[in-house]
Parts: structure tokens; C-alpha cells; sequence
């Protein structure tokens, strides 16, 4: 299951004094079990971008391939396309509208014909994956839920139509710290234990260097970095000049570079970090 | 009575006929002078946002009192006045501009006001001068960045002419270039102007910057000092849902590991001189 993108450019109001060219000329290739750290500033395109990941926006030139299939293509089935690639929206929360919590969840897969019978086990094992108690919360409202809950939720009923892959738009945004620890946690479990393919839109780049195995930039509708996050965060000072920025602790190795300490230009965690300065003070003792 | 905000023991719930429902704010007591930088922070559902609303009137308490620059928020005639001195940004800058012209946007809040027209106009002028807007005053707000819109929405409140700017998780929705303007706006005008600010967020990086942090928990004052005494707290932060900077969380470990380091490090800056004089 991988998604192909070629020559993808994407116009608002084409022929208009308002034309906006959102995407230019794409080419993006994204396998089976990557975890796809998507970033970029305000207005750089990402949410264009995850968009046509299941048709949802049309390309106005170029093709996007979904597990073989074109979406530009008249037979090919959205519907279906749009069962395996799950895609999260910024606020996801703000789209609950049910009674109960069980409601909610089995929505979508109801809506693609899933036997009543096998609703349940959907509802469950979509709850548990985003680490609710399905006993506990099932029959309450999603609406005297807490913010953070009431998020999990809503990626629950994403969950509960088994996608192969799945995107999420800034999952994180307005979750304090531990709620978003527990997402992380989440979603990186989603990758490795049950080899789903995670495409994750965000603007913290400490998040993004703790889950992402690789790195996609955007700047003005083009991909301008694609790597590793090591490769791409020795880019600082690209990264801050379209208005991102590298984690605060690659800044601190890249601060103590300048003063002549040899230390890596990339950590991607404290704990990384940390090891890298008792190196140094160890082989300072040494000398 | 020198405070421009006092909270006596002020108890709130959404739902007061409901005594099952838990109340948002319990007994929270606390004065802030003139001039301060304050950040709240506090887990989701902690009551930061109730508290705010309760410093511009929104939500008057339930039982307790609230006093803006000597004003009770009780006294219903003032309510206008307290708004007029505490002005509040919120979270989304899609949901706040009105107009289609930025200082149309501006110019909103003094109109309602009934400011005679040149006198709102060197209002406008002036705060889109403070946010550093000027050059943007005639464009469309819908084309802006994150970040500038929410100048624009600061530069709303500044027309008021506000002694107190609320910031209440402004740049959650924000690209760490947007979130840095809208920071280094409300530091700017805190210390160039002396306006009093109150900061909410969930980014620990942000609120590492003001000079006293409040914490507030289930509806209580947990912590409340200057940021160091609060940010070299770390396993007292983490246990209430929250989080330290990636170099205070760094010091913390390196300290475990034996170096002799500062428990309060909070910048990139303060590391690298404490690390220098280490290696």
C-alpha cells in the first residue's frame, strides 16, 4: 500500500485575480510502514497536500496513486480509496456529533456497510488503539468528554474503518503536554506494532523528531528538504529561514559547535543529547 | 489597592444548579501588579481559560470576587470599562477578524466605542505601528499568515487603549515563525510599554519567558512564583500533566548523571554558558 504522486500542482481559483498556485509540481513516493513527518509553514500547502492523499481535492495537473490506482481515473472507487487512507482534520473534535461514544466511532464503518455484528469489535479495538477503556466510555456523550479524550475519540472513528494508512492534520495542536505524549505514544505504536503507514502534519518540530523516520518540507507548494530527520534538521538554518526552526536541543549542539566543542549537529532527544555531553565530559576528564 | 487584577476566593461552576458538576475554579486567590508578564499553565480542563474570562468579565464568579483596576466585575453597569481595560485574544485568528480590511479590523472595537473618526484613526496608526503592521494596513485579512493575523487581532485589542492584554493560547494554531511574532510582540510591549500581560499556553518554551509562572490545577493555584523557583520544579510539573523545556528536561538528566549543573536552566543560552565552564 503506497502512495505515488507525480507532477502534482494544485490551483485555487484558477483564471481569477485570486489564483493561488497551492502545490507546484509535486513528486513524492511514500512506502508501506513509513512514518511520514509532513511539515512546512502557514500557507505552504501541507493541508492541500493531504488532501489529495484520498481525493478529497482534485489535482488541477498531475496524478496521485493510491495502492496502484489513479484517483484521476473515473473507475476508480473514492469511496474505497477513502476506507484506506484515513485522514484526521485539524480539530477532529469539532466533528463529533453523536449521542454516544459507540455511535460515533461505528459511524463510518456503518456508513460503508460493516454488519451490525461486527460493529463492535470495530468500536473496540479503534478505542483501545487510541488507549480508551471501550467499557467505560462507550455509553457516555462525546460531549462531557475532556478536550484530549474527545480528540481520541474522534481518531477512533477514523481507526474504525481500518485504514492502511493514516493522516493526521496537527493531531496535536491545543492538547497540553501529556495528552500530546500520549498521542505521540499512540501513533507511534500504530506504526510499529500494527505496520500502519502514519503521515503526520505538524508544527512542533520536537514532536516531529521524536516519531518521524522521514522528513518532507514544504515551502511555497515544493518539497524542498526529503530525508531522515538527522539529514534534514543539519538544514537549520534553511529550516529557519521559511519559518521553522530545528529542535531545541539540535540548537543547543549547534550552539556549542559554534563555540568549538566537537559534538554532532543534530540531537533528536534529550536522552540523545545527554549522552552526547557526558561523552564529552568524560573524554574531557580523560585528557 | 495597587493590584490591576485581584481574585479573592473566587469558586466557579458552569453549571450551578447542578451540584454534582465539579467546579472549574475553586478558592482561587491571586493579584497581579502593573507591568507584570504572567503565564498560565495547566493541564486541559484545568481552568485556565475560565480564569481568564474572568478577568474581562465573560464569566463573573460564582461565589468570590474579582476586581480589574479597582473595578468589582461584579458591578454589571462596569462591564464595558473592564473590557475596555482588559482586552482578550483568543485562539483561532480565523474566528476574530470581522472586516475585510485590516485596519477596518482595527478600527471595530474604538468605533463601537463611539471615538470621535480622527481620533481612531490615530489609534489605528499607532497599533498597527506597535504589532509592526503598518505596511499591511490596507490589505485583506484572509491573506495574511497565521501569525499576522494575530497581530492584527492584538492591534484590535491595542485600539482600545487596554491596560491589560490577555493572551489566551494565541499561538496554538501557529508556525513556530508566527508563534515568535506574536511573542515577541507581547514582550515588546510589556517592556516598552508597560502593559500588563497574561499569557495562557500549553508551549513551555513560551512561558519560560515571562517573569511568573501560575499553575493552576483542577481549578486551584498549584504554583505560583517566578519561572525559575516554578520551571526547576521538573517532577512536580510533570506529575501535573505538564512539561519543562527540552534543555531543562537535559539539565535534569545530566545532573542525575552527576554533572554539576544549575537546576533552573531554561534557554539554549543559559546551557551553553553553564556547559562551558563544565567542558
Amino acid at each position: 500500500m503506497s502512495i505515488t504522486i507525480r507532477n502534482l500542482s494544485s490551483v485555487y481559483n484558477p483564471g481569477t485575480p485570486f489564483e493561488v498556485r497551492a502545490l507546484d509540481n509535486i513528486n513524492l513516493s511514500i512506502g508501506e510502514g513509513e512514518f511520514v513527518g509532513l511539515i512546512g509553514p502557514t500557507g505552504s500547502g501541507k493541508s492541500t497536500l493531504v488532501q489529495h492523499f484520498n481525493g478529497l481535492i482534485r489535482p488541477s495537473q498531475g496524478e496521485v496513486v493510491v495502492d496502484g490506482r489513479s484517483l484521476t481515473d473515473k473507475a476508480t472507487d473514492l469511496r474505497e480509496v477513502r476506507q484506506r487512507v484515513g485522514l484526521v482534520f485539524q480539530y477532529p473534535e469539532h466533528q463529533l456529533f453523536e449521542e454516544t461514544v459507540f455511535a460515533d466511532v461505528a459511524f463510518g464503518p456503518k456508513n460503508q456497510g460493516v454488519p451490525e455484528a461486527e460493529l463492535k469489535e470495530r468500536v473496540n479495538e479503534a478505542l483501545t488503539l487510541v488507549g480508551l477503556d471501550p467499557s467505560a466510555i462507550c455509553d457516555r456523550s462525546p460531549f462531557e468528554l475532556s478536550g484530549g479524550q474527545m480528540r481520541r475519540v474522534a481518531i477512533a472513528g477514523i481507526l474504525a474503518m481500518r485504514p492502511k494508512v493514516l493522516v493526521l492534520d496537527e493531531p496535536t495542536a491545543g492538547l497540553d503536554p501529556q495528552g500530546r505524549d500520549e498521542l505521540l505514544d499512540q501513533l507511534q505504536q500504530l506504526h510499529s506494532r500494527a505496520g500502519m503507514t502514519v503521515i503526520l502534519v505538524s508544527h512542533s518540530m520536537e514532536d516531529i523528531a521524536r516519531v518521524a523516520t522521514r522528513l518532507v518540507v514544504l515551502h511555497r507548494g515544493q518539497i524542498v528538504a526529503d530525508g531522515s530527520p538527522r539529514q534534514v534538521f543539519t538544514q537549520a538554518k534553511m529550516l529557519m529561514d521559511v519559518g521553522l526552526g530545528v529542535p531545541q536541543v539540535t540548537e543547543l549542539m549547534l550552539a556549542l559547535r559554534e563555540k568549538g566543542y566537537p559534538v554532532p549537529e543534530v540531537a533528536l532527544t534529550v536522552e540523545e543529547a545527554c549522552a552526547i555531553i557526558l561523552g564529552l565530559h568524560r573524554g574531557g576528564e580523560g585528557q | 489597592m495597587s493590584a490591576i487584577i485581584r481574585m479573592e476566593g473566587v469558586s466557579f461552576s458552569y453549571n450551578s444548579d447542578d451540584p454534582q458538576q465539579t467546579q472549574a475554579l475553586q478558592g482561587v486567590s491571586l493579584s497581579i501588579e502593573p507591568g507584570e508578564f504572567v503565564a498560565i499553565v495547566g493541564r486541559n480542563g484545568s481552568g485556565k481559560s475560565t480564569l481568564a474570562k474572568h478577568i474581562n468579565a465573560i464569566l463573573t464568579p460564582t461565589s468570590g470576587e474579582v476586581w480589574v483596576d479597582g473595578i468589582s466585575t461584579k458591578d454589571t453597569d462596569s462591564v464595558f470599562a473592564i473590557r475596555q481595560i482588559a482586552g482578550m485574544v483568543f485562539q483561532n485568528p480565523d474566528n476574530q477578524i470581522v472586516a475585510t480590511i485590516v485596519e477596518e479590523d482595527v478600527a471595530f472595537g474604538p468605533e463601537n466605542l463611539g471615538i470621535p473618526s480622527d481620533e481612531i484613526r490615530r489609534r489605528i496608526d499607532e497599533a498597527l505601528s506597535l504589532v509592526r503592521m503598518s505596511d499591511y494596513a490596507l490589505h485583506p485579512p484572509h491573506l495574511l499568515s497565521g501569525g499576522q493575523k494575530q497581530r492584527v487581532a492584538i492591534a484590535g485589542v491595542l485600539a482600545m487603549h487596554p491596560k491589560i492584554l490577555i493572551l489566551d493560547e494565541s499561538t496554538a494554531m501557529l508556525d513556530p515563525l508566527g508563534r515568535q511574532e506574536v511573542m515577541e510582540t507581547a514582550l515588546r510591549l510589556n517592556r516598552e510599554r508597560g502593559m500588563t500581560v497574561v499569557l495562557i499556553t500549553h508551549h513551555m518554551d513560551e512561558a519560560v519567558r515571562a517573569e511568573r509562572v501560575i499553575v493552576l490545577d483542577r481549578g486551584r493555584v498549584v504554583l505560583d512564583g517566578s519561572t525559575r523557583e516554578v520551571f526547576s520544579q521538573v517532577d512536580l510539573l510533570r506529575q501535573l500533566g505538564l512539561d519543562v523545556p527540552q534543555v531543562t528536561s537535559l539539565a535534569q538528566l545530566l545532573r542525575e548523571q552527576g554533572l554539576n549543573l544549575q537546576p533552573d536552566v531554561l534557554t539554549v543560552g543559559e546551557m551553553v554558558e553553564q556547559l562551558c565552564q563544565l567542558l
